[in-house]
């Protein structure tokens, strides 16, 4: 899958022009509310006409603008889950599941994705006679996913599907998009203004800034580079890639090694040697200028201070360097002068075990080449 | 057959306006739905005109309609003439008084059809649009359905209205015993000669279950509706 965009609009004081191109694996367009994201998705379903631009997805031009092409929405094959599940109201669930599928039926169905697999998969088998009157949020979401699914789309779009949903039930969904994403290899656009959202799932990030591209990228990369910016510094932190070392049944822990040394986390179930990757919060991290004694944290980190930015509110963004990994700090600015880093100085990182956000930790994948 | 105690005249005057308002709401569900729809959804140049054509009947004097439709669809009217080459003749004829029951009841039937369109949720529309369903394939599968209430309560209005139409009807087709004497006018007639005040106190009854029939039938259905939209 490839996707090009290059779109620009004008709808009374806002404006959006966006430009940018997508491999295959999950895209994630990251950025703060009014930021464009959702016209974003508009426009490539076909919702939403721009002033100019041009779409193209795996080499079919699906909007030219100035060839006068503008495939409807109804011929690109572009499969949605919008925030709210906008089920059919008058149907059921299997014909609300079944909606795209009569439509989609001359098309070769994806392997793994047939109807009794998408059920299966999304764990709606005794959902199917309700009326979607009757389900909970979590569960229209994922009778959405579903029905998305089963209209065999090329390219799947989801804008923000956690947006309405309490942790547990985006505990339960997001494991769903990274199956989507490896499992069955359907290529997807995915909107957040979720930092753990996005280190988790993202193979590709496109920060939108007020109609325009901030940032974009292989998401890795960026999120080191803290390109998140105030947002990830704030709700978000670091990117560590470890792997399990080991458990501690007794004290309910799990060990995991990197370049950056040991941790511990509350207990991970995965296998001794599984890859993972962390999302360290930023504001979770404190710094100390000697080894640490008497203390009840139990993640300590040597390193050494890179760089110190000032956040604004009086708080200060601290950037360790941990064997070649980078980890940052949110700080008082008070407390950043009192202890007198600068540049260079040799200190310790205390990171709190229940420092690490469930969904920022997520199975890390086979690195693929990502051509950007 | 006798139970109602109604004359063969008067039968006769029941079955016909049970066949002309029957007519005159199934001919306009079709043109109703698509005027209900572009005044819903569409904006062009001409729409309020179109919006006020179509209430006119509900403000003009019935007789005026009536005359306008004589002018117009009579033997010698505009379309009247062209009409009747091929050999349909609306005047004085009970298709006549159909087509003044459907221009009197065109205004009720068109507005409980655009209220109902109207708040249809787009974002549905959209959704099913990204599946594959084509402009009309939407039409037929969400907003019809789902405007279906409003729908059958524009059909039952207009229905009643044509029940009941008596200005326009008798201005246009006049009053013609076994072709054109609906109910409204067989009353009319009854009350104008002695001793029919027994007779169209029969068809007043009559009338009045009709229209309570019709209401009490469109209730239902919207509640089984409504009820088929939420939860089970």
């Amino acid at each position: 899958m490839s996707l090009e965009l290059d779109v620009s609009l004008a709808r009374g004081a806002f404006r959006l022009d966006v430009a940018f191109t997508a491999p295959p694996g999950l895209t994630a367009l990251f950025g703060p509310s009014g930021s464009g994201k959702t016209t974003v998705i508009g426009l490539l379903a076909g919702l939403v006409r721009p002033d100019r631009g041009r779409i193209v997805l795996d080499g079919e031009t699906l909007l030219d603008t100035e060839r006068r092409i503008d495939c409807p929405a109804h011929r690109r094959r572009i499969g949605v889950v919008f925030q709210e599940a906008r089920l059919l109201p008058h149907l059921c669930v299997r014909q609300n599941l079944d909606y795209g599928r009569r439509f989609a039926r001359r098309r070769p169905e994806a392997p793994g994705l047939g109807f009794d697999d998408v059920v299966g998969l999304l764990g709606i088998g005794h959902l199917l006679a309700r009326r979607p009157a009757g389900l909970s949020g979590g569960e229209s979401q994922r009778v959405a996913i579903g029905r998305a699914l089963l209209s065999r789309p090329r390219l799947l779009l989801m804008d923000e599907p956690l947006a309405a949903l309490d942790a547990a039930r985006k505990a339960e969904i997001l494991p769903l998009v990274e199956h989507l994403r490896d499992g069955a290899g359907i290529p997807i656009v995915y909107v957040s203004h979720a930092v753990p959202e996005v280190a988790r799932l993202a193979d590709t990030l496109v920060v939108l800034e007020a109609g325009r591209v901030a940032a974009a990228g292989p998401a890795e990369a960026l999120l080191r580079r803290g390109e998140l910016g105030a947002e990830q510094a704030a709700h978000g932190g670091s990117l560590l890639d470890m792997a399990v070392a080991g458990h501690d049944g007794a004290a309910g822990l799990t060990h995991l090694t990197g370049a950056v040394g040991r941790l511990s986390v509350p207990r991970l179930d995965r296998a001794v040697g599984t890859p993972v990757r962390l999302l360290v919060p930023a504001r979770d991290v404190l710094v100390a200028t000697r080894q640490p004694v008497g203390l009840s944290a139990r993640n300590v980190l040597p390193g050494t201070v890179r760089d110190l930015s000032v956040l604004g509110e009086g708080a200060v963004l601290v950037t360790l360097d941990c064997a070649g990994a980078a980890l940052t700090a949110r700080l008082t600015q008070a407390s950043a002068r009192d202890l007198g880093l600068r540049p260079g100085l040799p200190v310790f990182a205390v990171v709190k075990s229940v420092a690490f956000d469930a969904q920022g930790i997520g199975a890390a994948r086979v690195p693929r080449a990502v051509e950007i | 057959m006798d139970r109602l105690g109604l004359t063969p005249d008067e039968w006769t005057a029941l079955a016909l306006s049970l066949r002309v308002a029957t007519v005159a709401t199934l001919a306009s569900l079709g043109p109703g739905l698509a005027v209900a729809w572009l005044l819903a959804r569409k904006r062009f140049p001409g729409r309020s005109l179109l919006d006020g054509l179509v209430h006119l009947p509900l403000i003009l004097p019935p007789v005026v309609t009536g005359y306008l439709l004589l002018l117009a669809f009579g033997r010698r009217g505009t379309f009247g003439a062209a009409l009747a080459e091929i050999g349909i003749v609306l005047s004085f004829r009970w298709t006549g008084a159909a087509l003044a029951c459907a221009v009197m009841g065109f205004p009720l039937m068109v507005r409980a059809m655009r209220l109902s369109l109207e708040a249809v949720d787009r974002r549905v529309e959209q959704a099913a649009a990204t599946l594959g369903a084509s402009p009309w394939s939407v039409f037929l599968t969400v907003t019809l359905p789902l405007a279906m209430p409003g729908v059958l309560a524009g059909a039952v209005l207009a229905f009643a209205k044509a029940m009941g139409e008596f200005g326009a009807t008798i201005t246009f087709v006049s009053n013609i015993p076994g072709e054109t004497r609906t109910l409204p006018s067989a009353i009319y007639t009854l009350t104008q000669v002695p001793g029919g005040e027994a007779g169209a106190l029969r068809l007043t009854l009559v009338s009045i279950t009709l229209s309570m029939a019709a209401l009490l039938a469109s209730e239902f259905l919207a509640r089984r509706l409504a009820r088929r939209l939420g939860a089970e």
